[in-house]
């Protein structure tokens, strides 16, 4: 599961000289900015023409009333509530202005053919900090590092239960890195502290840079895109998924649109296990018929 | 506030008609011979269980440290099936035996042989798929799900194959175990869990075929390029109290007290949220009980699961904190003495017959008195109650330890048992929600959560200790558990909320009605500490009731038994921790001829001794007289040549 340092090293360098080579900038510093991300992941990838690149963009949707975000107790880590001088609250649906939600996984979920995307040589950091996890919905392709930082200095133990991969529980009783990679994609794998039983986050491990975790007000883009048809797939820890077929012309921006229902909670959220994807209507329609997958 | 529901006569009305087979037909001549038989057999039990000081031992494993949880499991692996149905005909359970093994094999076997067919073509099948349809599939599914008959009703559950996810390995978390690990839990069981000893009952050939097709359900097996990497523990450090006192240092700093404790019995603050990865509510494990650790008991299977974790449970993996230079190998050798150091030496032998000595001095009637420091500890195994609806899979408690004193007057027992609740116990009500999820609605019973509102119902710890009405002359008791119609039992009971302690005679279980408080001596008291709890019970030898309480008196085996209750894992009523019968023999006074008797033998031996030497001494001086007399008379004497 984890790499040699040694071996990750010599990774980097080489992918370093090959990005040099190309003419590329560095790999984007934060590594939730999947746009960026994907850009110069992109471009390290000689598969996509930049001259016809294209790209999806959007905004994932939430209808009706929210559910009220509950405080969470941490009285039992006086450390961590004081980094929450407001309380803390739980992270399942936080909705934006204008009923954007936030912390939804959007990636390609079919189209991109035998294309292949060397894993990028950044870390994805998952941060524990004040007994969250920072990000809460985080994308990572098959064999890139996560970094997984304790910077509470108390005890965590991350137990992280893929279906696909292979899942590890290590414990982090002080401020402290560990590495991990996984071997194949996955949407999505759970991560759990079972000291702290509130935090939880979610990985999706996909073989492309085409992912994105929606913004504050629920935005999303997907760059540098080859042209083609497109399955994109939403998936939201609560609402579950949502599937729509896009087909993107050369250098095209296209807008689309998922919207799901606040009082259409998913019964079961799908983790893990292959999705079967049913029938694709128009974009427009995509969004309302392929809801929650029961 | 919900009361104990034990006493509750309408629960008790399903078992008030009689039990098949109770009625034994046997003439009077015949009775007499067996009555005369089960004394004889009796005399010859007790006698030799206070000559040698244990009515039963079990076989000494080879290694206890590493071997022993096995030789438990394998010493009930034998006849599961008979010790449990034994239990179901009155009188004849087995002299003390205890249940523990033979309960808990009557779940994991009955239910994995009996419930799933037989497979049809044995011969040319596979004899890996053989064996796992004969002997597996019952709790953990056909398909290796861990979805089998059994598997609802225990807690753990069975494992799941087909994420090969497997808690005893050799290798990090997250890598796939060798097949030497997998062999290693189908030979050893997992002591902490449903899952039995193989190693006795299956072939080598059947037992090695099985951890091939297990690895057929999970397909990362035959993903994997390579054989795991395997963690090499190395020697450990030698055993030194300085390293025991930074293996406890290092205890607090890398916090495995938040679930383990500050005593280490499981009752840490984080303990009443576990789950495993199935979702299932997981206890840590008691580490003063390491004959429970799954993956055995010794330091060197403690460190190696403390570098590799347990997967598919919360233990994680420490091994990063040596990587990362927080902590150097040694240090975390350390930890796992500092952890062996909480169990005992040996593990507790199960005995039939529990010796209350007979003090001089006061007898002690609160826990923590110092004069039980002195008094010998008898181990009671417990198991879940699995024979009378509504049954108990997944009981908190499992063993109690027993101290027993007496004055000639009163008899004093202190109890201590781990329960990481002082119940109720409002930090545990989530645990008690999740069990009643998943434990309760099979078999109905006293409610655990409000039916409404989902809310744990506060229920008390509690414990019981059974007496039969009379001693009786042979092997003839009442039924084990709480008695019949027809042969009710005595009992002293205690629970936690409303603190107090009662007499009781009960005529089934769930069916015990409290004894008038006023004509009562029974007292006791109770500490709670560190997940543990510990009680004295003392009443008078003999009291002014003799219809409705036992007379104790010495010299005498006098049959007991043990019942517990966790009301934070909602047990109630039937929902309980059972034992079978036990003795317990009050010493008697020594007796005056005691201290004649050496006297006499002394002033015998004195005696003759005295004769002999005086007639010797005469017969010396006559022949000297002789002598003289012949060498005065003779000169020439041939024999004085």
């Amino acid at each position: 599961m984890s790499k040699t340092s040694g071996s990750r090293i010599a990774l980097g360098t080489i992918v370093a000289i090959f990005m040099a080579a190309c003419g590329a900038g560095g790999p984007a510093d934060d590594a939730q900015t999947s746009e960026a991300a994907a850009q110069s992941d992109a471009a390290a990838a000689p598969v996509v023409d930049p001259a016809t690149a294209a790209t999806i963009t959007g905004r994932i949707a939430l209808e009706g009333t929210p559910p009220a975000r509950e405080p969470i107790d941490m009285s039992e880590e006086p450390t961590c509530a004081a980094k929450h001088p407001s309380g803390a609250t739980t992270q399942d649906v936080i909705v934006g202005e204008g009923g954007g939600l936030q912390n939804v996984f959007v990636y390609i979920k079919e189209g991109l053919g035998d294309r292949a995307f060397p894993a990028p040589s950044e870390p994805v950091v998952l941060n524990q900090d004040g007994c969250l996890y920072h990000p809460h919905i985080l994308g990572i392709q098959p064999g890139q590092t996560l970094t997984i930082r304790n910077s509470d200095g108390l005890l965590h133990n991350i137990s992280v239960a893929p279906t696909e991969n292979r899942g590890f529980n290590v414990s982090q009783p002080v401020n402290m890195e560990t590495e991990r990679s996984f071997d194949v994609p996955e949407v999505m794998i759970p991560v759990e502290c079972d000291v702290h039983g509130w935090m939880h986050a979610y990985i999706g491990v996909v073989d492309h840079p085409y992912y994105a975790v929606t913004a504050a007000d629920g935005s999303f883009t997907i760059p540098n895109l080859p042209p083609g048809d497109y399955v994109i797939e939403a998936w939201h820890e609560k609402y579950g998924v949502q599937t729509m077929n896009v087909t993107v012309g050369a250098s095209e921006t296209k807008q689309i649109q998922f919207t799901y229902d606040a009082g259409a909670v998913a019964a079961t959220v799908p983790l893990g296990a292959p999705l079967i994807v049913r029938g694709h209507g128009s974009a427009a329609h995509a969004a309302h018929a392929a809801t929650t997958l029961e | 506030m919900r009361r104990l529901g034990l006493g509750r006569a309408r629960e008790g009305a399903r078992w008030r008609g009689g039990r098949p087979g109770e009625g034994r037909a046997l003439d009077g001549n015949g009775r007499e011979r067996e009555r005369e038989r089960e004394r004889l057999r009796l005399r010859e039990r007790v006698a030799h269980a206070l000559a040698h000081g244990n009515g039963r031992e079990r076989e000494r494993p080879r290694g206890w440290d590493r071997s022993h949880p096995r030789r438990r499991e394998q010493a009930g692996a034998r006849g599961p099936k008979t010790a449990a149905t034994r239990t179901r005909s009155r009188t004849t359970v087995a002299m003390g035996r205890p249940l523990a093994p033979a309960l808990a094999l009557a779940l994991a076997l009955a239910l994995a042989a009996l419930l799933t067919p037989a497979p049809a073509a044995a011969q040319d099948a596979d004899l890996g798929k053989v064996t796992y349809d004969r002997w597996c599939a019952g709790c953990h599914g056909a398909e290796g799900r861990g979805d089998g008959h059994a598997a609802a009703y225990m807690l753990p559950r069975p494992r799941n194959f087909t994420r090969a996810l497997y808690q005893v390995r050799s290798t990090p978390s997250g890598a796939l175990p060798t097949d030497a690990d997998i062999l290693r839990v189908i030979d050893e069981g997992m002591p902490g869990t449903a899952m039995p000893a193989w190693e006795e009952r299956l072939s080598q050939e059947e037992r090695e075929a099985l951890v091939g097709y297990l690895k057929t359900f999970s397909r990362f097996f035959a993903r994997a390029s390579a054989p795991p990497e395997v963690i090499e523990p190395g020697d450990p450090p030698a055993l030194t109290d300085e390293g025991v006192a930074e293996g406890r240092e290092f205890y607090e700093k890398i916090e495995c007290w938040k679930c383990h404790g500050q005593a280490g019995r499981g009752d840490g603050p984080s303990a009443p949220t576990q789950e495993d990865d199935e979702g299932q509510p997981i206890r840590p494990a008691d580490l003063t009980e390491n004959w429970h650790f799954n993956g055995g008991g010794s330091v060197e299977d403690i460190y190696m699961r403390l570098r590799t974790g347990l997967d598919g449970t919360p233990m994680p993996s420490f091994s990063d904190l040596i990587a990362s230079g927080f902590m150097t190998e040694e240090q975390l050798w350390h930890v796992a003495q500092y952890v062996r150091s909480l169990s005992p030496e040996e593990p507790p032998r199960v005995r039939d017959v529990i010796r209350a000595a007979r003090t001089e001095g006061a007898l002690p009637t609160t826990p923590d008195d110092s004069a039980w420091a002195a008094v010998e500890r008898y181990y009671i195994p417990l198991v879940g109650q699995i024979i009378t609806a509504p049954r108990w899979f997944s009981p908190t408690v499992d063993g109690v330890w027993v101290q027993a004193l007496h004055d000639d007057r009163a008899l004093a027992l202190r109890l201590v048992w781990h329960d990481p609740s002082r119940s109720p116990d409002p930090a545990w009500a989530s645990w008690q929600e999740r069990i009643a999820a998943v434990m309760e609605p099979k078999e109905g019973g006293p409610p655990m959560v409000d039916s409404v509102t989902g809310a744990a119902i506060p229920l008390p710890d509690a414990i019981a200790v059974q007496f039969p009405l009379t001693i009786p002359e042979g092997m003839e008791r009442p039924y084990f558990l709480m008695g019949d119609a027809r042969e009710p039992v005595y009992l002293w009971r205690w629970r936690s909320e409303p603190a107090g302690v009662e007499e009781a005679l009960a005529r089934g279980l769930g069916r015990i009605e409290p004894l008038p408080a006023s004509d009562g001596a029974l007292e006791g008291a109770a500490v709670f500490e560190d997940g543990e709890w510990r009680l004295v019970l003392h009443r008078p030898l003999a009291t002014p009731d003799t219809a409705n309480r036992l007379q104790f008196r010495t010299g005498r085996p006098i049959p007991l038994a043990f019942y517990a209750w966790d009301g934070s894992n909602g047990e109630a009523g039937t929902r309980a921790a059972i034992g079978s019968w036990y003795f317990l023999y009050l010493d008697e006074p020594t007796p005056k001829t005691v201290y004649a008797t050496p006297a006499v033998a002394i002033l015998l031996t004195a005696g003759l001794g005295m004769i002999f030497v005086v007639r010797a001494q005469r017969r010396e001086s006559q022949r000297q007289d002789e002598g003289q007399s012949r060498m005065n008379s003779s000169s020439s004497h041939p024999k004085e040549a």
